[in-house]
């Protein structure tokens, strides 16, 4: 056998060619430029936290763990910690009476940014578990897996930094001068080129999203970037990160399509990565910009339905619109009845927690320990919660513990430590067998995965993963993502697999984004209570000349999957909001950018005074047939607060996106907006909105 | 003076921004990760892409480099996982074609510019699946099955179980063969 292999070898040898010279030059070449490129950005991927105090904890803690004695650890950990303390800047203020005790940045490895109070004994407990961890083993039950599935990594991507994406987009073909303009098929792939602009026989059509009327700059910047291909969109040399994107939706012409579906989105994970580009010092790359889960993110206070009524109420308003005065925005805001807390029925929870490499950072794995200990808070007895890690291999860190058991959990959560490379497929369908084991009727079921979004080893076909993904949904069991970190952030797959798993995906980039997520909104976030929202819009021609959705270009429906029950859509979960902007202009405004056509029949009888007409699809959880809401969409009304934060917010990201229509709607006028609409905002959020913008506006110049 | 420091001190200086310890990191392992980039792929052409691709992302995936792995190990998963990737992705464009296609493909590439008897060689590796020939790539290129492992994060058995398997179909290809 042995001498199969020495041959093979001494064959191998003998074939390999040697390297080709000129190629070996220009890969050198290339590696060197884009070393040299990543210089300049390189302190961009650096975790803004300070490092002294990491060092310094890490000579604690590596003294303390070599000690050994029971009795002397426990008497020299309370010692040490408040001498630790006392010593750091922080620590003085705890000698000044009675003023709430703070915590050093030790406690968090360096999480500069995220300060939270905390009492000493907080600490104290937390040097003791990380002391227990050493010894505690972690147990990996053999459990049966179904049969792995195939696949290579979704890893980095790594053709796509280096060639720009060209298969997807078709020559434009002579065949649009065949096309009637009243006929236009919504399904052809062909962007249809007007007469006057030969030159842009040359430039590529655009996938589906842009049919009819892409104007002609429209056409100019898509030659630039890369049509998505496949969901995948790129983010610059220099880093791994891919987000998920389409074009921006395009203003379409109410004659020729009055209909516009799209799924509701409640992710918020773009907002988060927003904030944490802007508060690193760089403007988000334009395909990060998600407007849909920006204007999301904030919570409003919109009208809830009275008990008895659909699980939401939409409210529709119509007002005029800020960077422009001749449009007019319809405002579709969805709240999602609040279920009464105290019966809310149990939760099983499998973490899965990637404790890979790359997960050594403190905006990552401390951060994630620290946000599940303030999740911890909000569980109950009857609450279940199992822990499974994976790095090189999967492995179940906590058995299926109750939620009452504080101390066994934290000390579990306090035992993952990172390293080793990422293998998301095997953890995935581990998680999902430890979730089948606490699957009981009635309850809640749910995995929630933590990642920096590596999926290095493993992960291998994304379509296998999503399918397996979707049946799982079938039985019950969800998937949420929380993403952490930047640098290698997978935004597409995060984004996939939260869609397919009827979940959220959200971003964490400091500790008061996690308490935003998993104790303020948290019962949102795990319990639906409507599942396929759709959202359907025809427009009067009559009234309304153009419109434009702004954002939820990723969530897009065919018109015909409006009535289709089988096609997967949005879920909204208790308490939430979800809301959509449409850009009109209304007939004869002096906005309208389309020309009217001159042979096609132009004028439209004026039937009804409605702009529109508003439909929504929702199934009620576990229910497979959906109900249906209908409501006008009518004339002017005086925007709210929210309303016209939302629409600060819409500016905002289309200035971080793509200002085509803004004009010269800049930031200083979306600061403004929503600095007057800021309403009460007990928790903050959109204070610290303007200060983002005031950021973005800074970084723009 | 270069040539006296270790690959593990060239990466960490290059990691930290030095430019002439990454181009003397590259210089010294570029021919080593062609040839481990050929027996990935089992053709020229295809070697020398992966390799562009690798020399590409190099600088970015340098960033996460830990100096607890030997830079052989972290090149040869970095090289792996790349290859994986391009599989993916040629995988997309034609589904259809794996399998038979893609093996006859590599077929009539791999005529052009290698002997005969190399040409078995590739085409009995294309018909292994992607670990086996992976491991095989890797223990071929001098790596005992332990560091082999390393590179691919599984353990030291599963290497040597994918290795008696992949002689097992490598010999089965071969008896086959004889047979016609």
């Amino acid at each position: 056998m042995t001498d199969d292999l020495n041959d093979l070898k001494a064959m191998m040898d003998k074939a390999t060619p040697r390297p080709d010279a000129a190629r070996r030059a220009e890969n050198v070449a290339l590696a060197q430029k884009n070393f040299a490129d990543l210089q300049g950005s390189h302190d961009g991927l650096r975790p803004t936290a300070v490092t002294g105090p990491k060092g310094l904890w890490t000579g604690v803690k590596t003294m303390l763990n070599t000690m050994t004695t029971k009795g002397g650890l426990t008497a020299t950990t309370a010692l040490v910690a408040c001498g630790l303390l006392i010593m750091t800047p922080q620590g003085q203020d705890l000698l000044r009476p009675p003023s709430n005790p703070q915590i050093t940045m030790t406690e968090f490895d360096g999480q500069a940014r995220a300060p939270q109070p905390e009492t000493t004994t907080a600490l104290v407990d937390e040097l003791r578990e990380d002391m227990s961890a050493q010894d505690a083993t972690s147990e990996f039950d053999a459990v049966t897996l179904p049969a792995p599935l195939v696949a290579p990594p979704a890893e980095d991507q790594f053709a796509d930094r280096t060639l720009p994406t060209v298969r997807d987009r078709a020559p434009a073909s002579v065949q649009t001068h065949e096309m009637e303009s009243d006929t236009i098929a919504r399904a052809a792939p062909e962007a249809e080129i007007r007469e006057e602009s030969t030159t842009a026989m040359v430039a590529p059509a655009v996938p589906k999203t842009s049919e009819g009327v892409a104007n002609l700059s429209a056409e100019r910047r898509i030659v630039v970037a890369p049509a998505p291909s496949d969901d995948i969109a790129i983010a610059p040399i220099g880093n791994t990160e891919s987000f998920a994107n389409e074009e921006a939706n395009p203003l379409k012409i109410t004659a020729e399509e009055p209909v516009s579906t799209f799924s509701i989105d409640v992710d918020t994970a773009a907002y988060a990565i927003v904030r944490s580009s802007l508060s690193r010092g760089q403007l988000p790359p334009a395909q990060a910009v998600r407007i849909e889960e920006l204007i999301n993110y904030f919570p409003y206070d919109y009208a809830a339905p009275e008990a008895g009524e659909a699980p939401f109420r939409p409210t529709v308003t119509t007002f005029q619109t800020p960077w422009n005065a001749d449009t007019q925005l319809v405002h579709i805001a969805l709240q999602g009845q609040m279920p009464e807390i105290a019966a809310r029925p149990p939760l099983n929870l499998v973490f899965l927690i990637d404790t890979s490499g790359s997960m050594d950072d403190p905006t990552k794995l401390p951060l994630l320990k620290q946000s599940f200990r303030l999740m911890l808070d909000q569980l109950r007895p009857q609450d279940q919660v199992a822990i499974v890690e994976y790095a090189g291999s999967a492995g179940q860190v906590l058995a299926p513990t109750s939620a009452s058991e504080r101390t066994t959990i934290l000390q579990a959560i306090g035992s993952l430590g990172a390293g080793g490379s990422t293998n998301g497929q095997g953890g995935l369908e581990q998680a999902y067998s430890v979730a089948e084991t606490m699957r009981e009727s009635g309850e809640v079921n749910r995995v929630i995965l933590a990642t920096d979004g590596d999926f290095n080893v493993g992960l291998s076909d994304p379509d296998a993963l999503k399918d397996f993904i979707a049946d799982k949904r079938e039985t019950g069991t969800y998937l949420s993502v929380l993403g952490f970190g930047r640098g290698n952030l997978d935004d597409a797959t995060m984004q996939a697999l939260a869609q397919n798993g009827n979940g959220t995906a959200a971003y964490i980039d400091t500790l008061s984004e996690a308490q935003k997520v998993l104790v303020d909104q948290l019962s949102g976030a795990l319990f639906p209570i409507a599942g396929d929202v759709k959202v359907q819009v025809e427009f009067n021609p009559a009234q309304v000349a153009e419109y434009r959705l702004i954002g939820y270009e990723t969530r897009a429906l065919n018109r015909e999957d409006f009535n289709n029950d089988a096609v997967d859509a949005g879920e909204l979960g208790a308490g939430h909001a979800v809301t959509a902007i449409y850009e009109v202009t209304p007939v004869g405004s002096p906005a309208q950018l389309s020309d009217p056509l001159r042979y096609a029949p132009n004028t439209v009888a004026e039937t009804s005074n409605e702009l529109g007409f508003l439909k929504l699809r929702y199934k009620e959880p576990g229910e497979d047939v959906s109900q249906l809401i209908e409501t006008p969409i009518i004339g002017s009304s005086i925007a709210g607060t929210d309303a016209s934060f939302a629409a600060a917010i819409a500016g905002f990201g289309q200035l971080l996106r793509n200002p085509q229509y803004l004009g010269d709607w800049g930031y200083d006028d979306a600061i403004a907006l929503a600095n007057a609409n800021r309403g009460e905002d007990s928790f903050g959020y959109r204070t610290e909105a303007v200060q983002l913008m005031r950021l973005a506006q800074s970084l723009s110049r | 003076m270069r040539m006296m420091t270790s690959d593990e001190d060239l990466a960490t200086a290059a990691a930290a921004g030095d430019g002439a310890a990454f181009a003397g990191l590259l210089d010294r392992h570029y021919d080593r990760l062609f040839a481990f980039c050929f027996r990935l792929t089992g053709v020229r052409s295809e070697a020398e892409d992966l390799t562009q691709d690798i020399c590409a992302a190099l600088p970015a995936k340098l960033v996460s480099y830990q100096r607890r792995a030997k830079v052989t190990t972290w090149l040869y998963r970095v090289a792996v996982n790349a290859a994986h990737d391009r599989r993916r992705k040629r995988a997309t464009y034609a589904k259809a074609t794996t399998g038979w296609g893609d093996w006859e493909v590599n077929r009539t590439a791999a005529i052009n510019d290698t002997t005969e008897k190399l040409d078995w060689l590739t085409a009995a590796m294309n018909q292994l699946n992607d670990d086996l020939r992976d491991t095989l790539a890797l223990v071929l290129d001098d790596m005992t099955h332990a560091q082999a492992a390393e590179v691919l994060d599984v353990s030291e058995g599963t290497v040597s179980w994918r290795i008696s398997e992949a002689k097992k179909a490598l010999r089965a290809i071969k008896e086959q063969e004889d047979m016609v």
